[in-house]
């Protein structure tokens, strides 16, 4: 047994006694994707989203997801919104502050491909991947709390599937 | 057997070993890519520039004076509280002991009440307000409409 099988739907506690045999790999990605600590900032409308996410109706706490007020303690940057040029160098400049290794959700059409602005807006990003490294898409304009929960579950599979060794080079 | 001070050299052994433990494999465990960038000044995104140690207005010091003059008598009534209502003291001067301590008391606060007024009429408690100055350039906007939203707001 592992920690993966332990997290299926099917596995039924029975109370006897369980061994977890598990590797340093498997122990410290369970560890690292059940605690993604974002950076606690919005940009645009994506963020009433995202604080309704945060707040107690979907509580994105149960997953480890607890925002922090430095980049120094954060491992996760949630783009949640349109991304200006002004913001875009703030931006660029949070991410590189951020300790690796570090995640990246593009929450929302703005961050993904500009969304609205995508041809007219003189002063918007055609989607922050142009600028740092994006890991999840989250659609939708705004996307609904229940997509960015879905988000947020892609980035554990992610971080699950990750080893330390790739991590460290 | 340990002694009281040997447990606590041990707790702070203990402490030492286990932190010492968790950095470690933290250390062990973490990548290591600082950059420039990653090194610099947080200042939310910002360029951190300037010193943190910034001038602010001497009028504080001031402000600051005279709220230890007043910070230090309040510690001041405190023991004199304690000892103003003691019943033997007042029986044993028929009392005499209250009145005098009150006295005694109020003397104290009408000297600092005088430094008080003092400074109030040297106008250090007046802080000066900015001052409201009128544009100096040639706009189609006349300045009459400038002065109905100031009027409005300063007769109130």
């Amino acid at each position: 047994m592992n920690f993966d099988t332990l997290e299926k739907e099917a596995h039924i506690k029975t109370g006897e006694s369980e061994v977890i045999l598990t590797s340093l790999d498997e122990l410290a990605n369970w560890a690292r994707a059940n605690s993604l600590w974002p950076l606690g900032f919005g940009l645009a409308c994506c963020a009433i989203e995202m604080m309704a996410t945060y707040a107690s109706n979907y509580d994105l706490e149960r997953f480890g997801v607890f925002p922090r007020n430095s980049p120094r303690q954060s491992d996760l940057m949630i783009i949640s919104g349109t991304v200006t040029f002004k913001m875009a160098d703030r931006i660029s400049r949070l991410y590189e502050q951020m300790p690796d290794p570090k995640y990246v959700v593009s929450m929302g059409s703005c961050s993904n491909c500009g969304g609205p602005y995508w041809e007219h807006g003189y002063h918007v990003v055609k989607g922050v991947d142009r600028i740092i490294p994006v890991d999840i898409y989250v659609p939708g304009c705004p996307p609904r709390p229940e997509a960015l929960i879905g988000g947020i579950l892609k980035l554990q599979e992610k971080v699950k599937q990750q080893k330390l060794a790739d991590l460290k080079k | 057997m340990l002694s009281d001070f040997g447990i606590v050299l041990l707790a702070f052994i203990f402490a030492a070993v286990a932190l010492m433990l968790v950095f470690g494999i933290s250390w062990l465990l973490r990548p290591s890519n600082p950059t420039t960038e990653k090194l610099a000044t947080y200042e939310s995104g910002e360029d951190p520039i300037g010193n943190a140690n910034i001038r602010f207005n001497v009028r504080f010091y001031i402000v600051a004076l005279i709220f230890i003059l007043f910070d230090v008598e309040l510690v001041f009534l405190f023991p004199w509280a304690t000892v103003f209502g003691n019943k033997e003291y007042i029986q044993q001067t028929n009392g005499l002991w209250g009145w005098f301590t009150l006295v005694e008391m109020f003397i104290f606060i009408v000297v600092l009440a005088l430094g008080l007024a003092y400074v109030w009429a040297k106008g250090h408690l007046e802080w000066v307000k900015p001052d409201m100055k009128t544009p100096k350039f040639k706009s189609k906007v006349p300045m009459s409409m400038y002065e109905n939203v100031n009027k409005k707001y300063t007769e109130k």
